[in-house]
């Protein structure tokens, strides 16, 4: 059988991708913009929904169908529920994702930029049998979908 | 240093599929051991991802994300061959940079 000179390239390029990733955690090359937003204490902290959306800035959010909000109806494992959210709201520039009765409602926010469609799947922690919210930002609006998800075991521990 | 993520990145349309699983303990600092003392919180806060040099996912996460966390996003007008680069830090400073292609 004949060498395959692709392998070889392949093989070269991962050894050199290996050597840069190694300068990379030597600290020699910063990778470029690895720089996040801050972490938004006062709204991850907040411990119910209405004191996370303000600090989220969302204040009372409108009922919107073009939020499409997935959740399981029973969540056998609470250490583990699926959430998929995708926003059909023209301009959408965030979405969080809260859960009602959780010690802290907030779980995740993430903000779309440079043709990221405003879309997430996730797997959260629910302590309890809650409502589970979507939260997305169009424009200076703020939108909102709501489903319940009963959860068999907690996911908080104890 | 935590290990590596997983990310997988493939053209679905056109829009490029990005799904990431990180590795972390993701501890809620409401869990007790077996002795009944509280595990402190640890946990990934912020998450950035860059397609193709720009910067298209801004996240913050809390404690209430599952451990070993995944996340897809869609990334319209990526391209087969962009790369990829994803970054977490969490509560104690430790982070982590992993890169992938566009298939």
């Amino acid at each position: 059988m004949e060498m395959n000179p692709a392998r070889r390239t392949v093989l070269r390029g991962a050894g050199s991708l290996g050597a840069l990733s190694a300068l990379v955690l030597a600290g020699v090359l910063k990778p470029t913009a690895v720089y996040a937003a801050d972490w938004n204490k006062a709204a991850f902290e907040a411990k119910d929904t209405p004191a996370a959306l303000k600090g989220l800035g969302a204040g009372s959010p409108a009922d919107s169908k073009d939020l499409v909000l997935k959740v399981p109806d029973i969540a056998e494992n609470g250490a583990v529920v699926p959430v998929d959210v995708v926003s059909n709201i023209p301009n959408t520039t965030s979405i969080a994702i809260l859960v009602d009765k959780n010690p802290t409602a907030l779980t995740c926010l993430y903000a779309f930029t440079n043709g990221a469609l405003p879309e997430v799947s996730a797997r959260i922690k629910m302590g309890q049998t809650s409502l589970v919210r979507a939260v997305a930002k169009a424009g200076d609006k703020y939108f909102v979908a709501q489903k319940e998800c009963k959860v068999t075991v907690g996911g908080c521990g104890g | 240093m935590a290990d590596p993520m997983k990310i997988r990145a493939s053209m679905k349309g056109d829009a490029a599929e990005v799904r990431i699983l990180m590795s972390h303990a993701m501890e809620t600092g409401q869990r007790k051991d077996a002795a009944g003392n509280t595990v402190p919180a640890h946990f990934i806060q912020t998450i950035t991802i860059d397609v193709g040099g720009k910067r298209v996912v801004d996240g913050q996460i809390g404690t209430a994300v599952a451990r070993n966390p995944v996340f897809g996003f869609k990334i319209k007008g990526a391209k087969a061959g962009d790369k990829v680069v994803v970054n977490w830090v969490d509560n104690k400073g430790d982070k982590r940079t992993d890169e992938a292609t566009v298939a």
